[in-house]
């Protein structure tokens, strides 16, 4: 079963000359010069609503090969610098649970082949990370590129090429951290990871720390410097690491909005929404009467409260399921299918209540559905479910992944900026 | 937040017959008191112990702020081991003997799972739970033969 790509993506025209939805070329032009860039992909990849700071997002199957469940895509431009030789990136996942474009290379099944400068260190070492994902981490160059998302763009911004043929070998202290490689189409599902969660970059301060004599490694084995000699863990500084594009925005830079469409119980062949930028800064990003939930800035979480316990809690579009504590905590029994196991399959959908508490103390009720996975995967051509429901770590925590956002408009307001209604870093909805 | 999956994909070959045997003395999740000197030294980390009833905790603070918990039964034997911070740590290291079928767990549960989510491998003597997302990754492993019987798995916390 294959479903038909974002469809009020119209970046076929102008943005990639060979084809759309296939493997696009490298080169692709887009216009003469940056002005008429801007212009050319307005046009070319705003959404249906036509606002420049909003692109339209579409859950569906993903790249041709694969059926995503409860992917929430998009299309992305990338080109080299300061040029207009760019390349249109489709299937793109939009994840608010990871900060900056990471984009597939066609050498490991992805659409990736423009020629993108890569970013060195001072002593001219090529710079590669190692990013972790809830079960995966990615491994691949820095490199350099300006994005294009709507009428918005963030220049010469560090992004990471996953499956790139040039940094082949997956050091070991990286693949060490557990989980599996995402460096394939089939390991990664997406041809990109557009991570808009809301701090300015992947890191932070914690991989700018050089090495001291104490400490001669450097924490985390995220960041690397790749002489020839190979790949080594290395301090990178804040402004260096993988970025968040919408913090390097000229405008609308404060955070973004999901808007997605409730989709019927028991699912929908897809559903398509808006990714809008920035909270308070044009007519289509009004907060409105969203309520305001700040986050701890270190976890980036907030709280939620079940049946009198308190748990640690965020909100991940990246994540298909809600994961939410455990059988003996809501009484809802999960899959007995090995294919299934981890979700949940109550016998007739069940209905859990529970409060979302921001650090400043206001309070939000949610109510959602559970429906018996099994049935709702093994069947028909659904791809989008706002029912599907599963299992977390040790019962301990909630992540409300993409679920959550049908039926609803999710404000993410990014860590030091200024947004309306509160402290950032926030979710509102 | 991760990288995932997709209706249809095939079940990988979960086909594990053979589990390494937990080396003593070169990993920490099996292994015994001097394996978590060698986890010191090897993660770079400051050390501290609290003791539990039947057994003690080591508490690891890596340079990068992650917390990484070994816990040792009273015979000093690693049982579980726990982190959670801005980064996973080594999990080779820290897994030692298991970390192979860890990961070969690992490989058949993302195949199976249609979703991007919450990494949970259980097998008859091991348990490893991971998850987060951005700034924030947190799990544990459990060797179930090990746990002495007065600890409970939920007393394990990261």
């Amino acid at each position: 079963m294959k479903l038909p790509l974002a469809t009020a993506w119209l970046s076929c025209g102008l943005a990639v000359a060979t084809g759309c939805g296939g493997h696009s070329g490298s080169g692709s032009q887009l216009g003469s010069g940056s002005e008429t860039r801007s212009g050319s992909q307005s046009s070319s990849g705003s959404s249906s609503s036509g606002a420049a700071n909003s692109i339209s997002v579409t859950v569906n199957s993903g790249p041709a090969t694969i059926e995503y469940i409860n992917g929430l895509f998009t299309s992305v431009t990338v080109c080299v610098p300061g040029t207009t030789t760019c390349q249109t990136i489709d299937s793109a996942l939009v994840d608010t649970g990871s900060v900056g474009l990471r984009v597939l290379s066609s050498g490991a099944g992805g659409e990736l082949s423009l020629s993108l400068p890569i970013e060195t260190a001072a002593n001219g070492n090529p710079i590669a990370e190692c990013n972790p994902f809830i079960n995966t981490y990615t491994w691949g160059p820095v490199r350099m590129a300006d994005i294009l998302l709507g009428g918005e763009q963030a220049h010469s911004a560090p992004i990471q090429v996953i499956g790139d043929p040039e940094f082949a070998a997956v050091p070991d202290s990286c693949s060490s951290t557990g989980g599996t490689s995402a460096d394939t189409l089939e390991g990664l599902g997406a041809n990109a990871i557009l991570g808009v969660g809301v701090v300015p970059e992947d890191c932070g301060g914690i991989c700018a720390e050089s090495p001291t004599a104490a400490n001669t490694q450097n924490p985390g084995n995220v960041y690397y410097e790749c002489p020839s000699s190979g790949c080594e863990a290395a301090a990178v500084a804040v402004e260096n690491q993988v970025q968040n594009p919408v913090s390097m925005f000229s405008t609308d830079n404060n955070g973004i909005v999901i808007d997605l469409p409730a989709v019927p119980a028991n699912g929908a062949p897809s559903a398509s929404g808006t990714l809008i930028f920035g909270i308070g800064t044009e007519s289509n990003n009004a907060l409105g009467n969203a309520q305001v939930l700040t986050m701890s800035p270190t976890m980036l979480s907030f709280s939620t409260t079940y049946s009198g316990q308190t748990y640690t809690s965020f909100i991940d579009s990246g994540s298909n399921a809600v994961s939410f504590l455990d059988s003996n905590l809501t009484n809802i029994s999960t899959c007995t299918s090995t294919t299934f196991e981890g979700l949940y399959c109550p016998s007739s959908s069940a209905t859990l209540a529970a409060v979302n508490v921001g650090v400043n103390g206001a309070t939000s009720s949610v109510s959602f559905s559970v429906a018996n996975a099994e049935t709702l995967l093994s069947s028909g051509a659904d791809l989008a479910f706002g029912d599907l429901a599963g299992t977390s770590v040790n019962g301990e925590y909630i992540d409300w992944g993409l679920p959550f956002f049908f039926g609803r408009k999710t404000f993410f307001a990014i860590e030091e900026a200024q947004a309306p209604g509160g402290s950032t870093p926030y979710v509102a909805y | 937040m991760a990288p995932g999956v997709a209706r249809g994909l095939a079940a990988a070959a979960g086909i594990l017959a053979l589990l390494a045997a937990p080396r003593a003395a070169s990993a920490s999740l099996g292994g015994d008191v001097s394996s978590v000197t060698v986890d010191w030294s090897r993660l770079n980390g400051v050390d501290r112990v609290v003791a539990r009833p039947d057994g003690h905790v080591h508490e690891i603070r890596l340079p990068g702020g992650t917390i990484v918990r070994e816990y040792l039964s009273a015979a000093d034997v690693v049982f579980a081991v726990t982190w959670r911070g801005p980064f996973r740590p080594n999990l080779r290291q820290l897994l030692g003997g298991y970390f192979e079928v860890f990961e070969q767990e690992a490989q058949a549960a993302r195949s199976r799972r249609p979703g991007r989510g919450p990494l949970v491998v259980r097998r008859p003597e091991l348990v490893v739970e991971m998850g987060g997302h951005v700034r924030d990754f947190f799990g544990r492993a459990i060797a179930l033969n090990l746990v002495p019987q007065a600890a409970d798995a939920a007393d394990i916390q990261y």
